[in-house]
C-alpha cells in the first residue's frame, strides 16, 4: 500500500523531467537564436525585420528593451548578437566592449525625427523654439521652471507635466545634446520611462503634458497627440517652425532633432550564417519596413555603402565613439569612408 | 520485535522534527540575510550621501546631472496613495464586516464572504491597468485637472483591493466576542443597534486596528498598481491630481533599467527600501501588539 503511494507521488515528478528534456532538446536543435537588446526607438524596425525574417528562415530572432545604453552594457559583455542604438556607441561603451574582446560593426538603419508632443487639447501650443526647450529641460531649470507661463509670456498659468525617456535610453541622450548643449544632462523632475507607450499614455491623458520620443510613436498616436514645431533659429536648415515628417527629416530641415538610429552587430556573431542573413535582410527588406513603422529609411545609396561596410567586417564607430553629433548625415560619414 | 518498531517510530518523529525546524528556519535566515544586504548597502550609502542631505532635501533626483537625494517626494507619494486607500477600505471594509458579522443572514454571509475574498485574489497587475485605463479616465469626468498619471486613482482601486483585509479579519474580531457579553447587554435591556456600537466593537477593537494597520502596511509596500497607474515622477506634494511616484514604484523604475552594481543609483535602491521595511515594521510590531491584546481578550 504504502509502496503504490509513494510510486503515485513520484509517477508526476518522472513525466515532467521526460517532458522537460524533450523540450530542451527540441529547442536546441531546431533553431538558432539571434539575441538583439537596446533602444526602444529602434524597437519597431527590428521587430517587423524579425517577424517576417522568421518565416523565411529557420532561425528565432529575440529582441529587447532595455533602452541603447542598457543594450550596450548586455552587448558589450557578449550577452546579445546585435545591439538596436538611436545614438552611437558612447567612449565608455567602446572601452567596455574592448575589455571583453568584443568587436562590432555598426550600421545606421535610418533617420528619426524626435517629436516633441503635447496633448490634443493644449491649444496654446503652435510652437517651440529650441531656447524655449532648453529653458524647460536644462538642469538648472529642476524644481524652478514648472509652469507654461515661465516658458513663455501669454502661455497659461498652470502647472506643466513632464514626460521623457529614461536616463538609459539613447532619444534622452540625443535630445539633451541637442537641446541642453550636452549629453546625458537634464532636469530630473520629470516623468521617465523607458518605456515609450507609457510616455504615450501619460501625454495622451493629460492636457498640462509635455514630452518627446521617437516619431514612429507619434504616428501610431496621431489622434491623441499633438505634434510642436520646432524652430533653430537657422534660416539655412529651413525658415520658421518646423515639424518632423518624412520630407523635413530626410531632408535635414527638421533640426536639430533629426538623428541617425543603428544596429551593432558583434563582429563574432558575423561570422554565424543566420546572423549574416539576418543583417543582409534587414539592409534589404528593412528598407519598406521602416518607412511602414513610422520612420525615414535613408537614401538608397545609403544602405549601399551600408551594406558594403557590413561584408567589409568594418569594425568600430563612424563617430570615433565619442557619442551622440548633432546635424550630420549617414551618407556624408559614410561617403568619407571609401 | 516491538522495541524495534518503535525505535523505528521515534526515529520518523525525530525526522519530521528535524524537517519542521529546517522549514521554520529557512524563513529566519531569509530574512536575515535580506535584512544584512539592506544594512550592508544602507551604510555604504549613507557614508557618500550625509543624511541630512536624505532628510532635509525636498528633491529626490539621483539619476540626473543634478543630484538630490531627498527622501521626502517618495515618502510623500506612498503616504498619499496609502492614506487615499485606506480612506476607501476602511469604511467599507468595517461597514461589510459589521453587517457579515453581526446583521447577515446566514445564507448570505456564506456567499457573501468568499466573494468579497475573491478581491484579494485578483493579481495586482490586472488592478493597475485597471486603475489607468478605466479607473482614471472615469474620474476624468468628475474631477478637473486630473492628469493620466495620478495618486487618486490606483490610491481608490488599491483600497477596493484591500478592502476584504479589513473586514475579513474585523469580521473574525467581532465573531469572536463571547455570546455571554452580548448576552449580557442584551439581558440590561440594550437594542441590537446599542449592543453593537456600545458593546461588540469595542469589545472587538484591537482587533479591528490590527486588521487595519495591517491593511495599511499592504498598501505601503503595494508595487504594482502604483507603478502602472501613478506615474513616475518624485514630486513633492499632496495634490492627488497630478504623476507621482511611490517609494515601491522607484525601486522598480531602478530595477528595470541597468543600473551597475557599486554605484550611488544602484545604492539608492537599498535606501528607499530599508525606509519601506522600517514603515512596513513597525506597522506590524503595532498590530502584533494590538492583535495580541485582542486574543488576550482584554481589548
Amino acid at each position: 500500500m504504502r509502496h503504490l503511494y509513494i510510486a503515485a507521488l513520484l509517477l508526476p515528478l518522472a513525466a515532467c523531467s521526460k517532458s522537460g528534456q524533450q523540450g530542451g532538446a527540441g529547442a536546441t536543435t531546431t533553431a538558432a537564436i539571434i539575441a538583439i537588446d537596446g533602444s526602444s526607438t529602434v524597437f519597431p524596425i527590428s521587430e517587423a525585420v524579425a517577424e517576417e525574417f522568421q518565416k523565411q528562415h529557420g532561425a528565432r530572432v529575440t529582441i529587447g528593451v532595455s533602452g541603447s545604453g542598457g543594450g550596450f552594457k548586455k552587448f558589450c559583455k557578449g550577452e546579445t548578437a546585435i545591439s538596436d542604438a538611436s545614438r552611437p556607441i558612447k567612449p565608455s561603451e567602446v572601452e567596455l566592449c574592448k575589455k571583453n574582446n568584443i568587436a562590432f560593426i555598426e550600421l545606421p538603419v535610418a533617420y528619426d525625427g524626435i517629436a516633441v508632443v503635447v496633448h490634443r487639447d493644449a491649444s496654446w501650443v503652435d510652437k517651440m523654439t529650441v531656447a524655449e526647450l532648453r529653458t524647460l529641460w536644462a538642469p538648472e531649470s529642476q524644481g524652478k521652471v514648472t509652469r507654461w507661463s515661465q516658458v513663455r509670456e501669454g502661455w497659461p498659468d498652470r502647472e506643466i507635466h513632464l514626460f521623457g525617456p529614461g536616463v538609459d535610453s539613447g532619444t534622452y541622450d540625443y535630445f539633451t545634446e541637442a537641446i541642453v548643449g550636452k549629453e546625458h544632462s537634464s532636469r530630473g523632475d520629470f516623468t521617465s520611462s523607458e518605456d515609450d507607450n507609457v510616455l504615450v499614455q501619460g501625454i495622451a491623458t493629460d492636457p498640462a503634458a509635455l514630452g518627446f520620443f521617437g516619431f514612429a510613436y507619434y504616428l501610431e498616436n496621431r489622434d491623441k497627440l499633438k505634434i510642436v514645431p520646432i524652430d533653430d533659429g537657422k534660416p539655412e536648415n529651413g525658415d520658421g517652425p518646423i515639424g518632423p515628417s518624412f520630407e523635413t527629416v530626410s531632408r535635414g530641415t527638421y533640426q536639430p532633432l533629426s538623428r541617425p538610429l543603428f544596429i551593432y552587430v558583434s563582429r563574432a556573431a558575423a561570422e554565424r550564417e543566420e546572423v549574416q542573413a539576418f543583417v543582409a535582410f534587414y539592409l534589404d527588406a528593412g528598407r519598406k519596413l521602416v518607412k511602414e513603422v513610422g520612420y525615414i529609411p535613408l537614401p538608397d545609396q545609403g544602405y549601399v555603402l551600408v551594406k558594403r561596410r557590413f561584408d567589409k567586417r568594418t569594425v568600430d564607430s563612424l563617430f570615433g565613439g565619442k557619442g551622440s553629433q548633432v546635424g550630420v548625415t549617414i551618407e556624408e560619414l559614410l561617403g568619407k569612408e571609401k | 520485535m516491538a522495541q524495534a518498531r518503535q525505535r523505528a517510530g521515534t526515529l520518523r518523529e525525530q525526522i519530521i522534527e528535524r524537517a519542521l525546524l529546517g522549514s521554520g528556519v529557512i524563513s529566519v535566515v531569509t530574512t536575515a540575510a535580506i535584512l544584512a544586504v539592506l544594512a550592508v548597502e544602507t551604510v555604504a550609502f549613507f557614508r557618500e550621501v550625509p543624511l541630512s542631505r536624505f532628510l532635509a532635501d525636498t528633491q529626490w533626483t539621483p539619476l540626473f546631472a543634478d543630484k538630490h537625494f531627498g527622501i521626502w517626494p517618495l515618502l510623500f507619494g506612498t503616504l498619499l496613495t496609502s492614506a487615499i486607500a485606506i480612506a476607501v477600505a476602511l469604511p467599507f471594509g468595517l461597514l461589510a464586516a459589521i453587517y457579515l458579522s453581526e446583521l447577515a443572514p446566514d445564507r448570505v454571509r456564506r456567499l457573501l464572504k468568499p466573494l468579497l475574498e475573491v478581491l484579494a485574489g485578483v493579481p495586482t497587475i490586472v488592478y493597475g491597468y485597471f486603475a489607468l485605463v478605466v479607473v482614471t479616465p472615469l474620474l476624468q469626468r468628475v474631477v478637473p485637472g486630473l492628469a493620466g498619471f495620478n495618486a487618486l486613482s490606483p490610491g481608490i482601486v488599491m483600497g477596493v483591493m484591500i478592502i476584504p483585509m479589513i473586514s475579513s479579519l474585523s469580521e473574525d474580531a467581532l465573531h469572536a466576542v463571547p455570546m455571554t457579553v452580548k448576552e449580557g447587554a442584551y439581558a440590561l435591556g440594550a437594542g441590537r443597534l446599542e449592543t453593537l456600537f456600545r458593546v461588540t466593537i469595542p469589545s472587538a477593537f484591537s482587533g479591528i486596528t490590527a486588521s487595519v494597520v495591517l491593511a495599511i502596511s499592504r498598501a505601503i509596500g503595494e508595487t504594482m498598481i502604483v507603478a502602472i497607474a501613478a506615474g513616475q515622477q518624485p514630486r513633492f506634494t499632496l495634490d492627488p491630481r497630478v504623476p507621482i511616484e511611490t517609494m515601491t514604484a522607484y525601486i522598480v523604475q531602478i530595477s528595470l533599467g541597468d543600473t551597475p552594481r557599486g554605484t550611488i543609483e544602484y545604492r539608492t535602491i537599498f535606501v528607499v527600501g530599508a525606509a519601506l521595511f522600517l514603515m512596513t515594521f513597525a506597522m506590524n510590531l503595532f498590530s502584533q501588539r494590538m492583535a495580541r491584546r485582542f486574543r488576550k481578550g482584554d481589548g
